[in-house]
């Protein structure tokens, strides 16, 4: 025992009384930066949840495959028995398109080709096309997303003489058979058949165009066509609900009594479009009546026509005072659309609108990208000029709804489609909407919408990456890695071409997204600036760090000093 | 790319918040331009990122409308989808009424009746005529069965003025009943007062739970139904709330006329805000339609009360007209209205010896206000005559004598602070019973701030120098930074008393945090709420018809004896031991500076090397040797 505290002893008088300065300094430095510098940075430390980082960088790279599933069905007369015998057979084909350096598509057909049962060749046997078409309908109910092409005979008379294709209102198409030398393969037979069946099958689920314009939020447009940009651009973005008002305008309430039965027309001409395109967002109708409501521009007397007229270059400045009493919807923030009837008052009827090239709109009507529509309703003839006032004026809502739900059609992004040659679409009908125009919809809007979840969580990773004063709470990094996961799932049901719940899948991706990007949490330490934390930590820092920094440097110098001796001193 | 969607989320956000303001102010005063055009510069680069066609950049591409015949025939019109016609109504009037101290009391009404099947749950599209979209999506968003809501400037002074048609506290007022299918009744009430927010450009979003309370007696429904369970009620105040030209805007707007005819064209706001008091309010509730209550409609009322001061700006000259007040006239009803009515109060000037009415009307109307019968000259603006042949109705009243005194109104309050110092206080709160014989019973609600600590114990009731037991007392103790203090009192005030209610609190100190912008202003109570059933000089009319005016049938009367009056005292302004807000630097440099100097001579000591030195001579011996070498002496060592 003794002889540990001699050792002791010897050690510590060893050592000169310089050296022992030396060696405080150095541990008080050791311990400032072993203990507390990380202790500081604990302390300080804001907090920021794990994001799957790895996860949202292969997203920012896209690569999207969609699956259309064409059956065709060859009907009796087309085929010889020879080449039926090879029936049932199937193909798949693909075209890859790379967007741009991140992005890149591949659209994959997989066609099946058969025979068509008794059924079906029943069904065929229909006079008429619409006729035939319904009965099949009634035979197989084809899935979201895919396409049936019916051939039939080149001498059938189901379809007039000049008509190649003819496109029923569900998901089914029937082809007139281009002639066939009897001698020809099936193989053979059904190459001459592929570019029909690919018109079909671009008119009736998606076009390359229709999706490169879906793909606009992440992809800079450079060569798409004038047109299809102009649609995607009329068309209101996708999001999961919107808001759709009708509204009144009766700026003179004193000489028009106005009157319109906007619930029966609600529900027999916007409802069934509504109801057929549940699947892709929730809406909300309202409508209202708005008195006193003026324009913005005091139309000009045209003595030619004797009306009053409004030059389609003044309809920018229309809007706006009536905008203003509109109101935007109080109790949600999904996007509205408006749509207004404007019954002009007496000192200004007959009122009508003239486009760009000074032409009268036939239907007075007129619509702005994203905003919706109005429509300019005269009343001027439908009373006398001794009639009392205010007259009574019931407005003719099958007019009005006609221009209102055309005009709805094309802010819900449902394209005027643009068929080839040869080619016949059945028109919609009661529903206003045809199940492929639905499925056309819902390719697009799937796209667009895993386009737009996509750059706005790689924005926010990217966000959160460069400023690191942002605190992650748990909730968007919950939030953030859902949305994660929703967008593969969506990718993953595009490419094995369910197109139902690739579409819910990319909703919930969306819905996620923006509610992390937006999470007002975010905002909370962004802007703590940094000049008042120096501020904070100046009185403390600097005079405990300068002597530790300046017995450092003294004894750095020393040892060099010592050093240079050591060295001359064996010299 | 970062950067570009932060900015453009912070425009949202700022989108977000504002985009209730836009919708509804037109003519916008201050801020409101800013976000306006914040608005509209942040959508169009939106637009024109896409559009290389654009040719202007800030205008919306219009495009015409082509669409094709409609080749279906008429809607199959199924007769089982035709509604019955709405009964929606509207109604306006303005009651003028000279007060004795020689101010002008000018009190709007506007009535509007929304027939819909309110209790039909998840209804998919909503139809509106006269009553606004904005507040109509709020109820039904929000589960409202009731909502009532003022905005008041000023503090109405009921000894000089007498009684209000309906009171209001300084400042903004809030409470509303929810449906009591409502599960989160605080979400749904925190979430409605940022959306009232946004619709009447008010501080509402200040409202939160700290200043929410949930009264069990003082405030039950005005409407249809008759609901106790109190935990669907949710009341608030917010005594600092300054009123102007940006509330008054969304508050005309929701007018079916606006205020491009009627009644409405009078609101010129730089007549309105230039008054001694100037109330404005909203009150939502179900009603019945007819008699036999049969259907039921929503009711929209719309109040605005004003006390003009005539007399000092009149040069002494006791004389009004329509022109002077509201620096416009009359010309039309609103085409909308069902009926429109000016009345003007007579009842002091039954022979018009006291002051003289032009134009004159031969229409009375007698009605039973706030326990009296008055009479009125009722000028109906649905009819041509009324406005004569200048197509223009300005009313003019010139004072012939002196009115003599007011009698004091039955039943009156007030309410100070008393105590010293910045550690404890008193609040004091007195209520008048001015009737000669009848004892009558008042319910006292107040609600108190979590940082004045109310010390319970010591509240006494005193009248007539003698204790008060109150029948019945409420009270809920403030949680702190959670809820305030709630004390509802049932009190018998004997005739002709006066009742003194005094509690003793400490003040306490608040966070840094937790003050507002000018602490040294001092801090609001909000005004204490006294309901009472007065005893009537005159029977009340129990029996409902829609024919009455609208300023006597607001508060359902249900016996003829008695009417429901509500008064609101002063607000309190109370001063809190404020900090001196540099503090916290200060602090921190201090402490700093301490810790600084004991590390340094802490360091110092460790690592400083101590050498023996050769002590050197003391001064007595230097001096010596000094002495001694001049001398030649050796030297001493």
């Amino acid at each position: 025992m003794n002889s540990v505290y001699m050792l002791l002893d010897i050690v510590l008088l060893g050592i000169t009384e310089k050296q022992r300065g030396r060696y405080a300094a150095l541990a008080i430095a050791a311990v400032v930066i072993i203990v507390g510098i990380p202790l500081w940075w604990k302390t300080t430390e804001t907090y920021r949840a794990w994001l799957p980082f790895s996860d949202i960088n292969e997203l920012d790279s896209l690569q999207l495959r969609l699956s259309v599933d064409i059956e065709v069905v060859f009907s009796r007369g087309t085929l010889t028995p020879e080449q039926q015998k090879k029936m049932p057979l199937s193909h798949v084909s693909e075209k890859e398109h790379q967007v741009d350096a991140k992005t890149g598509l591949r659209y994959q057909y997989e066609t099946r080709y058969r025979t068509a049962t008794v059924m079906e060749e029943d069904a065929l046997n229909q006079p008429t096309a619409a006729e035939a078409d319904l009965s099949l309908h009634t035979l197989t109910e084809s899935s979201c997303g895919s396409v049936v092409v019916y051939l039939i005979p080149e001498s059938s008379v189901l379809l007039p003489e000049d008509v190649k294709v003819y496109v029923g209102q569900r998901r089914t198409a029937l082809l007139r058979s281009p002639p066939f030398k009897s001698s020809w393969s099936l193989n053979e037979v059904i190459s001459s058949l592929n570019p029909r069946v690919e018109q079909i099958a671009s008119t009736m689920s998606f076009s390359h165009q229709d999706i490169t314009a879906a793909l606009s939020d992440r992809v800079r447009m450079t060569k798409v066509t004038k047109e299809s940009m102009a649609d995607s651009m009329r068309a209101i973005k996708s999001s999961p609900g919107y808001e759709i008002t009708f509204s009144l305008l009766n700026p003179d309430p004193k000489s028009h009594s106005l009157h319109w039965d906007i619930e029966g027309a609600l529900h027999s001409y916007i409802q069934p479009l509504l109801n057929k395109l549940a699947p892709i967002a929730n809406f909300s109708v309202d409508s209202q009546i708005l008195y006193y409501a003026v324009l913005g521009v005091n139309p000009r007397f045209d003595n030619s026509v004797s009306a009053y007229t409004l030059n389609a270059d003044s309809l920018s400045h229309v809007i706006n005072p009536v905008e203003a009493r509109l109101g935007s919807n109080a109790a949600s923030s999904n996007p509205v659309l408006n749509f207004l009837l404007y019954v002009p008052d007496a000192h200004h009827s007959p009122l009508f609108i003239k486009d760009h090239s000074r032409r009268e709109v036939p239907t007075n009507a007129f619509h702005s990208p994203r905003w919706g529509g109005i429509m300019v309703y005269n009343v001027n003839d439908l009373y006398g000029p001794e009639s009392e006032r205010p007259v009574n004026i019931d407005i003719n809502m099958a007019k009005v709804m006609g221009v209102f739900l055309a005009q709805l059609r094309l802010m819900l992004g449902v394209h005027k489609t643009h068929p080839p040659s040869g080619f016949v679409l059945q028109s919609p009908g009661s529903a206003g909407l045809a199940d492929w125009e639905l499925d056309r919809l819902m390719w697009s809007r799937s796209v667009e919408n895993i386009a737009t979840a996509s750059t706005t969580i790689t924005s926010l990773a990217q966000l959160l990456d460069q400023i690191g004063n942002i605190v992650i709470n748990d909730n968007i990094a919950l939030q953030v890695s859902s949305a994660v996961t929703s967008l593969q799932s969506a990718v993953a049901e595009l490419d094995a071409g369910n197109l139902a719940f690739a579409l819910q899948y990319s909703r919930e991706a969306i819905l996620a997204s923006e509610r992390a990007f937006f999470d007002p949490s975010l905002l909370h330490l962004l802007y703590f600036p940094d000049d008042q934390k120096f501020a904070i930590y100046i009185p403390l820092f600097l005079p405990m760090c300068v002597p530790i920094v300046l017995s450092l440097l003294k004894i750095v110098s020393e040892v060099k000093k010592r050093r240079a001796e050591k060295q001359a001193k064996s010299d | 790319m970062a950067a570009h969607r932060c900015g453009l989320s912070l425009a949202f956000i700022l989108i977000f918040s504002c985009i209730a303001h836009l919708g509804i102010a037109d003519t916008l005063e201050k801020a409101n331009d800013t976000t306006g055009e914040k608005l509209s510069a942040s959508d169009a680069p939106r637009e024109v990122n896409t559009d290389a066609e654009s040719v202007d950049l800030n205008e919306r591409q219009w495009q015409k409308t082509d669409v094709e015949p409609d080749t279906r025939d008429d809607p199959e019109n199924s007769p089982s989808f035709r509604p019955a016609p709405a009964k929606d109504q509207f109604e306006e009037e303005l009651v003028i009424r000279p007060l004795h101290s020689g101010d002008i009391y000018a009190s709007f009404q506007f009535r509007t009746l929304w027939d819909v099947d309110f209790q039909q749950e998840g209804q998919k599209a909503s139809h509106y005529r006269l009553f606004p979209k904005s507040l109509g999506q709020v109820l039904s968003k929000f589960s409202v069965r009731e909502l009532h809501i003022s905005f008041t400037q000023g503090y109405w002074r009921t000894m000089q003025w007498g009684q209000p048609f309906i009171a209001s506290p300084p400042g903004a007022e809030l409470w509303v009943w929810f449906h009591n299918t409502v599960s989160d009744v605080d979400g749904n009430w925190r979430e409605l007062t940022n959306v009232l927010s946004g619709i009447f450009c008010a501080s509402l979003n200040f409202i939160d739970l700290t200043n929410t309370v949930q009264p069990s007696a003082s405030f039950k429904p005005l409407g249809l139904g008759n609901v106790t369970d109190h935990s669907f009620l949710r009341y608030a105040t917010l005594p600092r709330e300054i009123v102007c030209t940006e509330n008054l805007t969304p508050w005309k707007k929701l007018l079916p006329c606006g205020s491009k005819a009627g009644l409405a064209v009078l609101m010129k706001s730089e007549k309105l805000f230039h008054s001694s008091f100037h109330s404005q309010a909203v009150h939502i509730r179900p009603v019945c339609q007819d008699e036999q209550c049969t259907s039921k409609a929503w009711e929209l009322r719309q109040t605005l009360n004003v006390v003009f001061d005539l007399y000092t700006s009149g040069q002494g000259k006791k004389e009004w007209s329509m022109f002077k007040m509201f620096s416009r006239t009359l010309t039309e009803a609103c085409p909308l209205a069902s009926s429109s009515k000016v009345y003007v109060d007579v009842t002091d000037n039954p022979e018009g010896e006291l002051f003289e009415l032009s134009p004159a009307t031969s229409l009375l109307s007698q009605a039973v206000v706030l326990g009296d019968r008055r009479t009125y000259s009722v000028y109906d603006l649905t009819r041509a005559e009324t406005f004569g042949q200048l197509r223009s109705l300005n009313l003019l009243l010139r004072w012939k004598g002196d009115s003599g005194d007011m009698l004091r109104p039955l039943l009156h309050a007030e309410r100070y602070v008393s105590g010293f110092g910045l550690q404890t206080g008193e609040i004091h709160t007195v209520i008048y019973n001015n009737h000669p014989f009848r004892a009558f019973p008042v319910l006292l609600m107040d609600s108190v701030p979590w940082y004045l600590q109310l010390y319970i114990h010591t509240l006494t009731v005193t009248s007539k120098s003698r204790e008060n037991k109150p029948s019945y007392i409420h009270y809920q103790p403030a949680k702190d930074r959670h809820r305030p203090h709630l004390l509802e009192m049932l009190i018998q005030l004997p005739p002709h008393s006066m009742t003194e209610i005094t509690v003793q609190f400490e003040r306490a100190l608040l966070k840094w945090t937790e003050y507002t912008p000018d602490p040294n202003h001092g801090f609001y109570v909000g005004s204490s709420v006294v309901s009472a059933l007065v005893p009537s000089m005159v029977a009340m009319n129990t029996n409902f018809t829609l024919d009455q005016p609208l300023f006597s049938s607001f508060v359902p009367v249900k016996e003829e004896s008695s009417y429901f009056m509500r008064v609101y005292t002063e607000p309190l302004l109370v001063n809190l031991p404020t900090p001196d807000f540099s503090m916290p630097y200060n602090v921190i440099c201090l402490t700093c500076t301490v810790v600084a100097v004991g590390y340094g001579s802490f360091y110092n000591l460790l690592t400083r090397t101590f050498q023996v030195d050769e002590p050197s001579p003391p001064l007595a011996k230097r001096l010596a040797n000094l002495i001694r070498r001049i001398r030649g002496v050796p030297l001493l060592t």
